[in-house]
């Protein structure tokens, strides 16, 4: 069966901690630094656990500052 | 697979719409503003009309929507949008017209111009952003207020004695037959957003082919006015707006 791995990417210094990529992401892999925060003061969103990705972009769909890239592979 | 193996623009299958300016929003952390922007942005871009779209910003907290999305803007005085987008679309019927409006604009000192602007089907895409509160003046009570609900003109809740009823615009646009799609959406999930995407994209479309107004309400949220987290915000909307302010369909032509 192929295998979809994925990755995100987020823009540190424009994200606001508002932590709905991290409710959203089915996989739990987003989290907010919980003690580091940006140049605004926001503790921002980071891929904590990036074997778990798997693509989907439902974080970037719900971001509201447009910080997150998402990647695709599918292995066969 | 490495993860930087995988991060390369090969396999990118989201980034930022390039048309979004580098700026960053003056949005508080969570709002619904962000996503719709981001929303018209990728809507523009993949529908080729950057050069062709005129929006129509209101006052409200979108006021400086002109600063973060990068096409031709003019700025309406407060809830006169609809007027100024009709003349701008009787005057270049080649370009696309939208408003971008939140519920003080549109449904309140905006009524009169919102009514009669969709009463003569004029050909623009009305989006509609309804969190129920004045956001931007420090969340005082909006006519979209729902019963009972706190702000900071109805402490102890809006009372339907007192402040009368909450004010449901959308479903008294779907009566008129200026009207040719009127729907409502909200963004509080990927799912939501994605079917917003598809409903501003009909919006956009009907106004293109001259069909007549369009009115996208997408059902927001206010994290700041409604004193909640951005995700308890989105958890609240789910719950109690979404009681009186339903979402989908209302007219589809």
């Amino acid at each position: 069966m192929p295998k979809v791995i994925g990755a995100v990417t987020v823009d540190a210094m424009r994200c606001k901690g508002c932590e709905l990529c991290v409710v959203a992401c089915p996989t739990h892999t987003l989290a907010l630094k919980s003690n580091d925060v940006n140049d605004r003061g926001y503790h921002y969103a980071y891929a904590a656990d990036m074997a778990t990705c798997i693509g989907c972009a439902a974080c970037a769909t719900v971001c509201p500052d447009a910080c997150i890239e998402v990647y695709r592979v599918i292995e066969k | 697979m490495t993860p930087e193996e995988i991060i390369n623009p090969a396999n990118r299958v989201y980034a930022r719409p390039r048309l979004l300016t580098e700026a960053n929003t003056h949005y508080c952390p969570g709002c619904s503003h962000g996503v719709v922007h981001r929303i018209v942005a990728e809507l523009l871009e993949e529908m080729g009309l950057e050069n062709r779209a005129v929006g129509v910003a209101p006052v409200g907290c979108a006021v400086f929507a002109y600063n973060y999305i990068d096409v031709d803007w003019v700025e309406a005085a407060h809830g006169r949008a609809p007027a100024v987008a009709t003349a701008l679309s009787r005057l270049n019927p080649d370009n696309l017209v939208f408003t971008y409006q939140g519920d003080g604009d549109l449904a309140a000192i905006g009524t009169a111009e919102t009514i009669h602007a969709a009463n003569r089907g004029e050909n623009i895409a009305i989006i509609f952003i309804n969190n129920a509160i004045y956001g931007m003046t420090g969340g005082q009570m909006a006519p979209t207020t729902l019963l009972g609900q706190k702000t900071a003109t109805t402490p102890y809740g809006r009372r339907a004695d007192l402040n009368g009823y909450p004010l449901n615009i959308t479903d008294l646009l779907a009566q008129l037959r200026g009207t040719c799609y009127v729907t409502r959406q909200a963004v509080h999930t990927a799912a939501a957003a994605r079917k917003t995407k598809a409903a501003i994209k009909k919006a956009f479309e009907n106004a293109l082919a001259g069909k007549g107004t369009s009115v996208v309400e997408v059902v927001g949220t206010c994290s700041s006015g409604w004193k909640m987290t951005p995700a308890q915000a989105n958890d609240w909307m789910a719950e109690h707006m979404t009681e009186h302010y339903p979402l989908g369909d209302l007219k589809n032509e």
